[in-house]
């Protein structure tokens, strides 16, 4: 039963879930209250866009780049979705499509659009164990932002007027929100792939909300249901022989099916 | 007389254009600490969006002055609650009452389990509108009536100068609203500045003491009675109490 443990890679692996699903599923719970999947979604494709341009510009670790793309998409994506000018899922249906095509389009310009190809469905198992310190410092940045910023994020998305009169910024924790889930999202996309990102953010707190009695249970049981998910899928992959990541999200899924049959009347 | 430190909230000439159109036009009005101003309306008269001036919320024109005692613009900012129409929160939303307060009213995390000592606190000043018994209770799921109560324990933890209300047009029944006035009623005595968007007419009467009555442009105000008789009245609400939309 435990004979994983004695590889490496596996252990490592096990490490980057427990530390890559708790972070997703922090996140996740405000971009399920706030019913921004959809923006969340199209930010991961734009990741495309993100390797893109590192790789066009020659250096040798894209990440940086990727985030910092990342991070401008998501600030300029805000500023149109709260601008109003057009409806938000349009807006958002567009910048996704740019970010893929525009992504596709300057990897193929290269000719090698196929060694690109695991950004897709990302690889967990690559994980290297001085990446597992990215992803811990990662994972301490936003469990201390969440302490300070929780009650000003939530504040801002149930009524911007009420948040204001509270003396709550906003602007600020508007975008700091979206700054944060592009960081997440950019680190995370080559172990997760841009296809299943998503999955792995809402799918835990979906799943909590469905049975969720109060803001504590709903963090607690997002929590819970992202570790249990990650760690038997990481298993359950190893045994059957097939990718970590989409057992994952099976995994999560039939939890999400679990708790809707069992959601609150 | 009145001792907060807030004496009058003076609007001066407030314009607010949008997309081309003018959905408020130089409106002026003063609403004084201890008294109940109410804004009254037709539908899509602008009084919401005078609100929204009035916190800053969207670019306008003319001035928001608040001014002390003896007449001078206000030292401090003033402290404003404010009690919307309507939450962007659903019904399957986990978070309750508590969690509602906690995030507004306090520092602390609302998704951590509140201090015992918190929680009373915040209980204690529930309890004066008739809300302690809700803050368990899933905020998705209140009625109008209990909605307005909450929202106004929120509005006022801490102890604002000036309250400001946007009334819901509809989900509150009688019993709801006549307790919802009483409170505003206590409330006023308490030193504050009370404006209020009210749909209905017959408590404005009763309860308000000034009341302006808002087309884009003030068409009137003054004491209730003497709006509720002129011309501009007439013209704005025909069946003299429901308003026309």
């Amino acid at each position: 039963m435990f004979d994983w443990w004695q590889y490496e890679f596996m252990r490592t692996a096990l490490w980057a879930v427990l530390l890559l699903v708790p972070l997703l599923s922090l996140l996740g719970t405000l971009v399920v209250n706030n019913r921004m999947s959809f923006f969340s979604d199209a930010l991961g494709h734009s990741a495309l866009t993100g390797v893109a341009i590192g790789v066009l510009a020659g250096v040798s670790d894209h990440r940086l780049v990727t985030v910092l793309f990342g991070v401008v998409f998501a600030l300029l994506m805000n500023r149109i979705r709260r601008s109003r000018l057009a409806s938000t899922d349009t807006v958002i249906g567009v910048f996704s499509s740019v970010g893929v095509a525009l992504g596709l389009t300057l990897l193929s310009a290269r000719g090698n659009l196929s060694n690109y190809q695991s950004l897709l469905v990302g690889d967990i198992l690559s994980v290297t164990p001085q990446e597992l310190w990215v992803l811990g410092l990662a994972l301490l940045i936003t469990v201390a932002v969440w302490l300070l910023c929780f009650n000003g994020f939530f504040a801002v998305s149930v009524s911007p007027s009420v948040a204001r009169s509270k003396g709550f910024s906003v602007g600020l924790y508007d975008n700091l929100f979206v700054v944060l889930v592009a960081v997440v999202v950019m680190l995370a996309i080559r172990w997760v792939g841009l296809l299943l990102i998503n999955a792995m953010l809402i799918l835990p707190a979906a799943s909590a909300r469905n049975v969720a009695r109060s803001m504590r249970s709903f963090y607690l049981l997002a929590l819970l249901f992202g570790l249990y998910s990650g760690v038997l899928g990481l298993i359950l992959s190893y045994y059957n022989g097939v990718a970590t990541g989409p057992t994952i999200i099976l995994v999560l899924a039939a939890v999400f099916f679990g708790t809707f049959l069992l959601r609150k009347k | 007389m009145s001792h907060c430190g807030l004496h009058c909230l003076k609007i001066n000439h407030i314009t607010v254009r949008a997309g081309g159109e003018t959905l408020v036009e130089d409106v002026s009005l003063h609403a004084h600490c201890g008294e109940i101003t109410a804004v009254i309306g037709r539908n899509g008269a602008g009084k919401s969006t005078l609100f929204k001036a009035i916190l800053g919320e969207i670019p306008h024109q003319g001035q928001v002055v608040f001014t002390g005692h003896n007449g001078t613009p206000a030292q401090n900012k003033p402290r404003i609650g404010y009690v919307p129409q309507s939450l962007n929160l659903d019904e399957g939303s986990p978070a309750t009452v508590l969690d509602m307060a906690l995030t507004y009213t306090s520092r602390w995390p609302a998704f951590l389990p509140a201090p015992r000592r918190l929680r009373r606190d915040i209980a204690a000043h529930f309890a004066r509108f008739d809300a302690a018994d809700l803050l368990d209770k899933p905020a998705g799921r209140l009625s109008g009536g209990e909605w307005q109560r909450v929202l106004l324990a929120i509005a006022t933890r801490p102890h604002p100068d000036m309250l400001m209300l946007d009334e819901p047009v509809s989900g509150v029944d009688k019993a709801g609203l006549v307790r919802f006035y009483d409170l505003l009623e206590q409330l006023r005595r308490e030193d504050m500045v009370i404006l209020l968007i009210s749909h209905d007419l017959d408590f404005v009467r009763q309860h308000a003491d000034r009341v302006v009555l808002l087309d884009r442009r003030v068409l009137a105000s003054g004491a209730p009675a003497d709006v509720f008789a002129g011309e501009a009245f007439a013209n704005a609400f025909p069946t003299g109490g429901e308003p026309h939309v």
